[in-house]
């Protein structure tokens, strides 16, 4: 018996948007990280079951939205017996401001994890100001 | 799911209706580990095996170990996320921490033929049923 507190789960947020979708199918919220370094902002997002060629990253006006489809083929034949989680896709969308250079976005996904990282635009990096004498 | 689906949207939706539905089965009522603990764990049954999925998104194959024995399967690990040290966080969702989880099956498993692939941030474990627990068909003499 450890001494560490045991993690509890924490359900899947389905997506609610205003827009309803055409096709059936549940969408959830991947969970994200997000942090800062000097030269950029970095987004992780948790979507297990994606693989990279399901992932489909737009940016449209300034609204970067992330999407990430499960292939459900390889549930066709199981029957589920005792179930914790659902399956379903990914979606988030984010408001990027204009501190971000856009061209330069990257994103990366690996074992079910995305990492996207949006550099900083030239202006918003910090500076060092010299004091004149 | 006795039905065959034709739309494949539709097929998709059905799982997910199904998996909803048998949220409240009391089928692992002897399991060592409370309902609602990491990593969250998905059990199947494909024949006459069962297949285990838990999603453990951006683990290592090290931090993980997987042992089966007679009807139990034990997976415990420890999953990390770190980030720089000069990186300033903004928001923080993704969980981290070790886990232990015990599962008591109803069937015995065969842990020589256990198969355990762990892709896209899935781990799944298919577990094969032992020979000598499948029913036997008795012949009146």
């Amino acid at each position: 018996m450890t001494e560490s507190k045991a993690l509890d789960t924490v359900e899947k947020k389905e997506l609610k948007t205003r827009e309803e979708l055409t096709t059936p199918g549940r969408y959830f919220v991947p969970n994200t990280d997000i942090y800062e370094t000097d030269k950029a902002l970095v987004l992780t997002m948790e979507m297990p079951g994606v693989e990279k060629d399901d992932l489909d990253i737009k940016l449209d006006r300034n609204v970067l939205t992330l999407e990430g489809h499960i292939n459900f083929s390889k549930y066709e034949n199981m029957k589920p017996l005792y179930t914790e989680y659902n399956v379903g896709h990914y979606r988030r969308s984010f408001t990027l401001s204009n501190d971000i250079d856009q061209d330069g976005i990257s994103a990366r996904m690996v074992d079910g994890v995305l990492t996207l990282t949006l550099p900083k635009a030239e202006e918003a990096q910090p500076r060092r100001i010299e004091v004149a004498s | 799911m006795a039905t065959r689906f034709t739309n494949p949207f539709d097929a998709l939706l059905e799982l997910q209706n199904a998996l909803e539905q048998s949220r409240f089965s009391d089928w692992l009522g002897l399991s060592t580990t409370a309902y609602g603990a990491f990593p969250p764990v998905n059990i199947f049954q494909q024949g006459d095996d069962l297949v285990l999925i838990a999603e453990l998104p951006g683990i290592k194959k090290e931090d993980m170990q997987i042992t089966v024995k007679g009807d139990q399967v034990r997976i415990a690990g420890s999953k990390k996320v770190e980030y720089d040290e000069k990186a300033s966080l903004h928001r923080r969702e993704r969980v981290e921490g070790d886990f232990d989880r015990t599962f008591t099956l109803p069937v015995q498993i065969n842990a020589d033929e256990v198969k355990a692939e762990y892709r896209d941030g899935l781990l799944a474990l298919h577990l094969p049923r032992a020979e000598q627990d499948k029913p036997r068909a008795i012949e009146i003499g």
